[in-house]
């Protein structure tokens, strides 16, 4: 699988360290009720199809990069840096659960 | 039918025209008592044992595809109960002793072999480590023996002991550890469950489970609505899709596995060989394969097989390790969809839903809980009590923070 860095381009899949759902970027606010750094930490929607994670461009740029992809057939719709998305840095409050859904990105088909 | 070795023999007489299909294939019933979803190993072990320990009969097992086509026909058959942690040490100590009598217990040869699992260390902390493992094992009551250097060198003489990167300083055996067959497994529980009564429903897939008012009331299948009092989920790495049809997200994401094979050879490996820190391990099935795997491929994945960057690295890992298989050919490879949770140990418990059960989370150490698992689930389903073994796998227990980390790798679900 090659992964399309935003800033690299195509790149090898090993020079990547997966960290999991994008459901890490929505980080409860500090006083946030254990149910909410549950949903945060553990609790995944876990789809057989499109998803959004983690990708952490270890080996290269050192960007963290959201895959926009899909985990049955392996084929990468989108990447953008995770720095780029609207309310980065873990800036916005208690996960909702509904906010996880995001309107896809611009797709630019890179097969795995 | 009973089998036996006479009756292989009579029938090998009178040209194999008397054996009959090992189970039914029924038309599924308007209504049951219970209704577990998922006829993979798990799931039909808890058919058996409700049945066999609990008297309840009125079950059905719906299977989307063929009985054991999923993790239980795919995984590397590994037996062993060798865990550290209050809560699993119990649980895996008395899946092992289940395993002891399955073949007498199912009238059905699983070709248990108890041929030890060797896991290798490399530094002296590492060693203190696996003593502190082995004690623990022993607490429990199972077999644990530090093997030094020498000891493991006369009984597997052909790995790399002087390989620089991770110097053999020895192992820790489990002698009573081995293999099984795996798809025998499933089909003798299958068997087993089938002859007391239970349906075993192929090419059903469940496509929704109906609720009212906080309870259970049955399913809705490619094969007609179905009800029941009681539901079970077990659908390992499909877990996340059957929760979802209850409104449930789980603490589980799916992540594929490999696996491979060599070309039959002649027996050279006849022990269970775990090289950690290489993320490597082997085994040599009966017909003469050498069956090993390493780590996950560690992104989320349904995709039932691998890329090739683990390929690589599990094929390096083993080249260190023993590098006289290097000429071996391989057969083939594959991939097995794991139900990872944060803290990788599985769920045996109730949900919110009334009359709704999960059994889940095995990340990819389920075939050896088979027996324990289906034991301790159909005990919760008939009684609505935990096992005594599995009372630690609770769902809610990463909110409570009860964890059960036995790696302690922390809440990230690719890492165990």
């Amino acid at each position: 699988m090659r992964i399309p860095c935003p800033l690299c381009g195509p790149r090898d899949r090993r020079e990547f360290y997966y960290y999991g759902s994008d459901d890490y970027l929505n980080r409860p606010g500090e006083d946030a009720p254990p149910e909410a750094w549950d949903d945060h930490l553990h609790l995944r929607d876990n789809p057989a199809g499109l998803t959004r994670d983690l990708w952490y461009h270890e080996q290269g740029c050192a960007a963290w990069i959201e895959l926009h992809r899909n985990t049955v057939t392996h084929e990468i719709l989108s990447a953008r840096l995770v720095a780029e998305r609207a309310g980065a840095a873990g800036a916005n409050g208690a996960s909702t659960g509904t906010s996880r859904k995001k309107a896809a990105a611009p797709a630019k088909g890179t097969k795995a | 039918m009973r089998y036996s070795g006479f009756k292989v023999f009579t029938e090998g007489l009178f040209g194999n025209k008397g054996w009959q299909p090992a189970w039914r294939e029924p038309q599924p019933k308007s209504e049951y008592d219970v209704v577990i979803i998922g006829g993979g190993g798990h799931g039909l072990a808890t058919a058996y044992y409700l049945a066999k320990n609990h008297g309840i009969t009125n079950v059905a097992v719906l299977e989307k595809g063929y009985l054991g086509g999923g993790n239980v026909g795919r995984n590397t058959t590994i037996v062993r109960a060798n865990y550290f942690l209050p809560g699993n040490s119990e649980f895996y100590s008395h899946s092992l002793k289940l395993w002891e009598k399955l073949e007498a217990e199912l009238n059905y040869n699983v070709m248990h072999s108890q041929r030890g699992q060797i896991v290798l260390f490399h530094s002296d902390g590492q060693r203190d480590a696996a003593v502190r493992r082995g004690n623990s094992i022993a607490n429990q009551g199972d077999d644990a023996e530090l093997l030094s250097r020498d000891q493991l060198k006369r009984m597997v003489p052909y790995l790399d002991y002087e390989q620089t990167r991770f110097p053999i300083y020895g192992g820790l055996i489990q002698r009573r550890a081995g293999t099984a067959r795996h798809d025998a497994v499933a089909w003798g529980y299958a068997r087993g469950a089938d002859a007391r009564g239970v349906d075993l429903i192929q090419n059903c897939e469940v496509t929704g489970i109906d609720i009212e008012n906080g309870h259970v009331r049955g399913v809705q299948t490619t094969r007609g609505p179905i009800r029941a009092k009681k539901v079970a989920m077990v659908a390992a790495g499909r877990s996340g899709q059957v929760a979802a049809m209850a409104g449930m997200r789980l603490p589980i994401e799916s992540h594929v596995l490999q696996a491979f094979v060599t070309e039959g050879l002649k027996p050279v490996i006849d022990s269970v060989i775990s090289f950690g820190m290489g993320h490597f391990y082997i085994s040599q099935s009966d017909k003469g394969g050498l069956v090993f795997g390493g780590d996950l491929d560690f992104y989320a994945s349904y995709a039932s097989r691998g890329n090739l960057p683990m390929l690589e690295h599990v094929m390096e890992a083993g080249m260190t390790l023993m590098p006289m298989i290097g000429k071996a050919k391989i057969l083939r490879g594959w991939g097995g969809i794991m139900d990872m949770t944060p803290d990788g140990s599985p769920i045996i418990d109730k949900t919110h839903i009334e009359g709704l059960y999960i059994d889940a989370g095995w990340n990819y150490g389920g075939f050896k809980a088979t027996p324990a698992s289906g034991w301790c689930m159909a005990h919760l389903m008939a009684t609505d009590q935990p096992h005594e073994v599995a009372r630690r796998f609770r769902l809610d227990r990463f909110r409570t923070g009860h964890l059960l980390d036995e790696e302690g790798t922390g809440s990230q679900h690719n890492l165990h």
